[in-house]
């Protein structure tokens, strides 16, 4: 439910990188707190997002959360099947429910997120 | 709703929930299952198959003596003399302003007996508001010794046909009956709050796993799926069945709440009756109306309808719709701007998102 590749943050997204990108959706858990998926705003290519700021919407049937920014840097694709689909983020959370891809302004802030032992851990601690 | 003081109170069937695997939420001062599988999916059980809700958190208050149905007519909107033993009524309990003490159903169980159905969050306000009122009848909470299951949807009656000896085929909408479900006594009544034909159950609080077991079992070869809060939710608002606290409060009359049909001047005197009485005469200045969006987005609850602009009415209820496939939303507006058609906007996020106001209720079931 959390693959060993890729790194999570306590707001529950994950960042899989990509050379000097990072492609970021949300979390197993995330997803499955949520509830199915109805709709998604995610930010314009190019538009600037910095790690740990809400930079997007995502909505269940019942509720409206906040999406926040693993990393920094600039948004440079977006995922526009979830227009039509914001579903995938149910169905498929670590791969077609990817939400956005950024260009990395400091890969250092990487170190800052969690691994999959870590995340689950983290998950544990907060009771889930 | 205000955060609960102390631990959530537990329907009968908390450990069943649990059991069968449903998310459960705070809602009010009660831990209740949000949902099963999951809200689409339930549903859409309810509208093709049969869901199953557990809503015994709600209030049921009995009202005895010769002085019951003067009690009712004092306290209520709807004209309670029209019920006759069997039936039930729609109907508010009005502040002297006309607004709503809260909505209920009440029923006629005997000459001089009547069974009024609470909203969970408000028995208490509602027990000191009757009591104070209504004098003249005897008025006796029996919300804790009672369960009450809604069974939902086109097989619904087929399903619980099964556990019982009564002839559901000859009970009408908005009637019920008595008689034994599973060995047990039982109330049941064909009322509902998804918008479908079906039922909800009276039990004992002690028998109200048994019952829920056998539905689940009768059901679920059929199509049947144990239902949470969440489904119940976009079920009754595509339905437009107001909901206490979001679309009705003790803020707007029910004459607003577009309800006019539970507002019986005629019957006597009540209280909030010269409240209603000049508010009809003049007119109402706001109306609550339905909507649907058409630019992408979801009108939640709170949100600001605007046009040209102008901050015209809030959003009282707003969800994606499963049946339409697109948001819909009730809210208050002005009155020049209430009617079927008119191009409105919704403020998400700061941004104008286009809407119309559209006829309701959203969804109507075929007959």
């Amino acid at each position: 439910m959390y693959p060993a590749e890729l790194r999570y943050s306590k707001e529950h997204e994950w960042v899989k990188v990509e050379g000097t990108r990072g492609r970021i959706g949300l979390t197993h858990h995330a997803q499955s707190a949520l509830g199915d998926v109805v709709f998604v705003e995610v930010p314009k290519v190019g538009r600037a997002v910095k790690q740990m700021e809400a930079f997007g919407v995502v909505e269940s049937v019942k509720a409206v959360s906040d999406v926040y920014s693993p990393v920094s840097g600039a948004v440079v694709e977006v995922n526009v099947g979830l227009e039509t689909a914001p579903e995938l983020v149910n169905k498929d959370c670590y791969g077609a429910g990817w939400l956005v891809v950024v260009e990395m302004a400091s890969p250092k802030e990487l170190d800052a997120l969690m691994d999959a032992t870590a995340y689950q851990a983290f998950l544990a601690s907060e009771g889930h | 709703m205000t955060a609960p003081e102390g631990p959530l109170k537990q329907t009968p069937l908390n450990a069943l929930h649990r059991a069968m695997g449903a998310k459960m939420v705070p809602f009010g001062d009660w831990d209740m299952p949000v949902q099963y599988r999951g809200i689409l999916d339930e549903h859409r059980a309810v509208r093709s198959a049969a869901g199953l809700f557990d809503v015994s958190h709600m209030g049921e208050v009995e009202f005895r003596g010769p002085g019951a149905l003067a009690a009712l007519q004092r306290l209520t909107s709807n004209d309670a003399a029209r019920l006759q033993v069997g039936q039930v009524q729609y109907s508010a309990l009005t502040t002297a302003a006309g607004t709503f003490v809260d909505d209920l159903t009440v029923y006629r169980l005997a000459e001089d007996r009547y069974l009024v159905t609470l909203n969970a969050g408000n028995i208490k306000k509602d027990l000191a508001w009757m009591r104070e009122h209504a004098t003249g009848a005897v008025i006796e909470d029996q919300s804790d010794a009672t369960a009450l299951v809604a069974i939902q949807g086109p097989r619904a009656s087929a399903i619980l046909q099964a556990l019982t000896s009564v002839d559901l085929a000859a009970i009408p909408y908005y009637w019920f009956a008595r008689g034994m479900v599973l060995g047990g006594e039982a109330l049941l009544s064909r009322t509902g709050y998804t918008g479908e034909d079906g039922f909800e159950v009276y039990v004992p609080a002690e028998r109200a796993a048994a019952l829920w077991s056998a539905l689940v079992e009768k059901g679920t070869p059929v199509g049947l799926l144990p239902c949470g809060l969440g489904a119940r939710d976009t079920l009754r608002l595509e339905a437009k069945m107001a909901l206490y606290g979001n679309d009705i409060d003790e803020n707007h009359t029910v004459l607003e709440a577009d309800l006019g049909w539970i507002v019986k001047l005629q019957k006597g005197d009540f209280i909030g009756r010269d409240a209603l009485a000049r508010q009809k005469a003049a007119g109402v200045t706001r109306k609550l109306v339905g909507f649907e969006m058409e630019g992408r987005g979801i009108a939640r609850t709170h949100y600001a309808i605007v046009k040209d602009g102008v901050r015209i009415g809030d959003v009282t209820s707003g969800a994606p719709s499963p049946w339409l496939h697109k948001p819909i939303g009730l809210g208050y507006v002005a009155i020049a701007h209430a009617a079927v058609g008119t191009p409105i906007e919704i403020l998400i996020r700061d941004q104008p998102v286009a809407a119309r106001i559209v006829p309701t209720p959203f969804y109507k079931r075929p007959r």
